[in-house]
């Protein structure tokens, strides 16, 4: 537009001048008047307006909605429903010309779902690590097979996340948060009368409830404790076989596996098609393990299987005797240090031991899962001794407590010699004398 | 001349020697049916000294500062020779000496011991008696186990519930609003200067003051002498009145050392200034009385809150108390009676709280 | 000792010569022994002990040399076992050794140059950190000061 001298621009400016400048302001009016209806989604939400005041099952919290993670992230009532959320006109706004498509039936739902979850393009743009497999997932699971032969009462991806009110897994509000899946899962699988017909216990969740893994969860807080999806798989969800439940259990408790793996019950169980783990410690109702748990008495688990005279049944009662030979070592140990350090002894060295021969008692209680009574011997032994030290150590300290007495007993007859003595003197001091 | 001799003419030249001997020579103690209350005022102040021997030995090794407190009377009582002897026999001495203080108190009251001319012997034991507690309170603290610092923070509570003064009472005497290092701190120099300090001037004229006006005589057998001259009997206070004092000296002494060895004062666990208080806390039995009624007190009466109604009325009790020379004038008759059943009621409230205190878990 | 005559009225025991000599001797001997048994203690208090400093929040852990580069060792540290490791690097750090799952005492595993327990495969970074297995709560840490041959552990000091 400009040459040389920039004659020619002034020639177009001096034309544009008010030429341009009023359509210019026209349009620029124009566009603010319209501009609430082009930010529609900020400010204009019929769906919301109308079904935030309808009863159930038509209402739609609008609290919730807007603090929903795919409120958050601008997917909204018409990315899923269609419709037109500019008009309040229900006509308009529900209609099929504005691609209204409506509640969508059950059996629709993971499918459509998955129309944007299992696009790993899509979803990258919101989260790059968040997973797309999900539906795939699904398909693999009870819930999805059961689905595809024609059960809908089966859970599908809203009866787990929510429908309006989505929240991330991580988020303390979702229904999926760790501390409440149990309790999600429980909806359906703890109702007796809607799990009829399925031919599954409904007692998990109540005996879950009873478990160290839910006080672990629950009570202190652990978020790496396991709940229903840590065993059962989330979105693949389905009970691990009779061979895998050893693998699920093991991904935490390494050791016990291992040592199972190295004695003669891995070989046993698999044989009589029994799984590992849960046949003595059960699969919902966990219990902390006593040493009760192992051994030949009534409630022992090991009677479960092994009657008198088998090796199975003497080797359970020579690791229970071991166990408890070291434990009533210990407390035997515990015991008198503590009388000592009350009379005031120091035995702080002592006590410091006595948690070496702690740690051996624990790292026996943990061998016997390859049920073999030398190696859980090895530990017991070794907590043996250094029980055996610390004891010595406690009878030590109650001789210096002797000591004392004798030193007290000592200047005690030494003081009751004084006494007669000044008695005597005042017998002769004051006799025959009034005084 | 004996080397004896020689060293009694010296001091006798210059401190006039023989003239103190010679009061000590004629010190007379009556005999009665109730003189052996007479030798409580005397345990009293050989338990002090014993405190003081004690208190200075366990100085030697005891550190004041909240990280090293419990550790350093954990030395005392494992790693110091003698060390669990010497600190058992001082807290179980502390609880002794007051014992025998607070008894003290009650026969020169019902003895009535109090009166004219005696107001100020009578003033000024109060105030030791007081100061004592204070020992008692402020030693408390000192080993910083838990039970220490809940009821300092306890007892410190209830002094700010005094009206007016209160709050300032509080923090002066926790040396800011909550109970911390900078308490233990002040309550250590409480302990070893301060309250020594006080109470050994005060000692020292108490002490002045029982040698001036000599023994008192209860009114009845005051009476009884008045009558009949013939019936009076005195024990000369040396050597025969103190070589039974020396005994009950060594069967108190005894008594401590088999408490130190059967019975040894524990040590605790370290005091965690944010943990809560343990269930179960409660002062110790001296404050047990006080501290059982503010309990029992509802939390309103009438318009009153119910501990500051219980604050204050041992606040004017324990006033009463202390100015009764002044309040009981006359010599006999229903006036003195009264004074006698309030005392009574005094006692039996003091030993029946302490015990429903303990019962009362 | 002298008394006056007041308290000598009637004769008896008190003028016998040798019972006389008896009770003194056996008076003074016995009350000696007496005062001997309470300064006895008293003067065996007075000497300081063998481990003159209090077990605090300073303990002397070990000395230079004593551990190898790339290894841990126990330490007593109060009550409590403490871990006392040096790195390759050539720092030492030091950190409670009582796992905060089951109280384990806790081992530097030179290999993974990471503190781990044996009872139940917990493990830790050198600070401290419980990083994996069942592990609930962090290591508590301390500060290692080295003074000449001495190394010092110190517990942190809080604001």
């Amino acid at each position: 537009m400009l040459d040389q001298d920039g004659i020619k621009m002034k020639s177009v400016e001096s034309r544009c001048g008010w030429q341009w400048g009023l359509p210019v302001t026209f349009v620029f009016c124009t566009a603010l008047l319209f501009a609430p209806i082009s930010f529609a989604q900020q400010a204009k939400n019929s769906c919301l307006d109308c079904h935030s005041q309808l009863d159930p099952p038509l209402h739609v919290s609008p609290d919730e909605y807007t603090a929903s993670i795919h409120a958050q992230k601008g997917v909204t009532c018409v990315t899923c429903h269609g419709g037109d959320p500019t008009t309040d006109d229900v006509d308009k706004s529900m209609s099929t010309a504005a691609g209204f498509k409506g509640h969508l039936e059950r059996k629709q739902v993971p499918g459509f779902c998955a129309k944007c979850h299992a696009d790993a393009s899509y979803i990258r743009g919101f989260n790059p690590s968040l997973r797309t497999d999900q539906y795939a997932q699904y398909l693999t699971s009870v819930h999805g097979k059961l689905m595809a032969k024609g059960d809908t009462k089966v859970a599908v991806c809203i009866d787990c996340h929510g429908v309006h009110d989505i929240q991330p897994p991580n988020d303390p509000r979702a229904r999926v948060y760790p501390t409440n899946v149990a309790q999600t899962c429980a909806t359906c699988h703890a109702d007796a009368e809607y799990m009829k017909g399925y031919k599954i216990p409904t007692d998990e969740f109540a005996l879950y409830n009873t478990s160290v893994h839910h006080a672990a969860l629950v009570d202190r807080g652990d978020l790496s404790a396991p709940t229903c999806v840590t065993c059962h798989g989330s979105h693949g969800a389905a009970p691990p076989g009779v061979a895998s439940v050893e693998n699920v259990c093991s991904t935490c408790h390494v050791f016990q596996a291992q040592l199972f793996d190295s004695g003669p019950h891995r070989n046993a169980f698999a044989s009589l098609g029994v799984p590992g783990c849960i046949t003595c410690h059960s699969n919902h109702g966990i219990q902390h393990p006593s040493d009760a748990l192992i051994g030949t008495a009534d409630g022992s688990v090991c009677v479960k299987c092994h009657s008198a005279g088998e090796p199975g049944f003497d080797a359970a009662a020579k690791m229970h005797e071991s166990l408890a030979k070291l434990d009533s070592a210990i407390g035997r140990s515990d015991a008198i240090l503590n009388r000592a350090e009350l009379s005031g002894m120091e035995v702080g060295e002592a006590k410091l031991a006595q948690s070496e021969a702690r740690d051996d008692l624990i790292k026996a209680r943990v061998s016997i899962h390859a049920v073999q009574s030398d190696k859980v011997d090895q530990n017991v032994q070794a907590g043996l001794a250094v029980a055996q030290k610390t004891y010595q150590a406690g009878l030590a300290a109650m001789a210096e407590r002797s000591y004392r007495r004798t030193g007290l007993f000592i200047s005690l007859g030494i003081t009751i010699i004084v006494l007669v003595g000044i008695a005597l003197l005042i017998r002769r001091l004051e006799s025959g004398s009034g005084n | 001349m004996g080397v004896a001799a020689n060293i009694r003419r010296w001091l006798d030249e210059r401190f006039g020697w023989s003239q103190l001997m010679a009061f000590v020579e004629h010190k007379t103690v009556p005999r009665h049916p109730f003189s052996y209350f007479y030798f409580l005022g005397g345990m009293t102040l050989f338990l002090f000294g014993l405190q003081v021997a004690t208190g200075i030995l366990l100085l030697l090794y005891y550190r004041p500062s909240p990280n090293e407190a419990f550790e350093s009377v954990q030395y005392i009582m494992t790693q110091v020779r003698f060390g669990w002897l010497i600190r058992s026999i001082h807290s179980w001495g502390a609880n002794v000496m007051i014992l025998t203080a607070i008894a003290h108190m009650f026969s020169v009251f019902f003895l009535k011991s109090y009166r004219k001319p005696r107001e100020l012997t009578w003033l000024s034991g109060m105030i030791l008696l007081f100061l004592v507690l204070g020992f008692g309170f402020s030693g408390y603290l000192l080993p910083w186990n838990t039970l220490s610092v809940f009821a300092t923070k306890v007892g410190t509570d209830i002094a700010g519930q005094v009206p007016i003064i209160g709050h300032w009472t509080l923090v002066f005497l926790r040396g800011g609003e909550d109970v911390t290092g900078a308490t233990l701190t002040r309550f250590f120099g409480f302990h070893v200067a301060v309250l020594p300090g006080l109470v050994t001037l005060l000692i020292g004229f108490h002490l002045l003051l029982v040698q001036r006006f000599g023994m008192s005589v209860p009114p009845s057998v005051e009476a009884d002498w008045k009558a009949n001259p013939a019936r009076v009997q005195e024990m000369r206070f040396f050597p025969n009145f103190f070589l039974r004092e020396l005994m009950a000296w060594y069967i108190a002494l005894a008594i401590l050392g088999a408490l130190a060895a059967f019975k040894p004062w524990e040590l605790g666990a370290k005091a965690d200034l944010f943990a809560s208080a343990p269930p179960g806390i409660r002062p110790e039995w001296y404050f047990m009385f006080m501290f059982q009624t503010l309990k029992l007190l509802p939390a309103k009466v009438g318009p009153i809150a119910g501990d500051l109604l219980g604050v204050l009325g041992f606040g004017i009790a324990g006033a009463v108390w202390t100015l009764l020379p002044f309040l009981d004038h006359e010599k006999r008759g229903r006036g003195s009676r009264w004074i006698a059943g309030a005392g009574v009621f005094a006692l039996a409230y003091f030993v029946g709280m302490t015990l429903v205190g303990y019962a009362a878990k | 000792m002298e008394y006056p005559d007041a308290n000598r009225a009637r004769p008896g025991v008190s003028d016998d010569p040798g019972r006389r000599h008896f009770l003194e001797v056996f008076l003074g001997t016995s009350v000696v022994a007496s005062l001997v048994s309470f300064f006895y203690p008293v003067l065996r208090y007075l000497i300081p002990p063998v481990q003159a400093e209090l077990a605090s929040d300073t303990v002397l852990a070990g000395h230079v040399g004593d551990l190898k580069s790339n290894s841990g060792m126990i330490f007593r540290f109060g009550s409590r076992p403490g871990l006392l490791m040096l790195t390759p690097d050539g720092q030492y750090h030091a950190i409670s050794a009582v796992c905060t799952h089951l109280g384990c005492t806790v081992q530097y595993r030179g290999d993974l140059h990471e503190v781990w327990c044996a009872c139940h495969n917990g493990t830790y970074d050198i600070s401290g950190r419980n990083i994996s297995g069942p592990p609930p709560k962090p290591l508590e840490s301390f500060d290692v000061f080295v003074k000449g041959q001495d190394i010092y552990v110190q517990r942190k000091k809080n604001a």
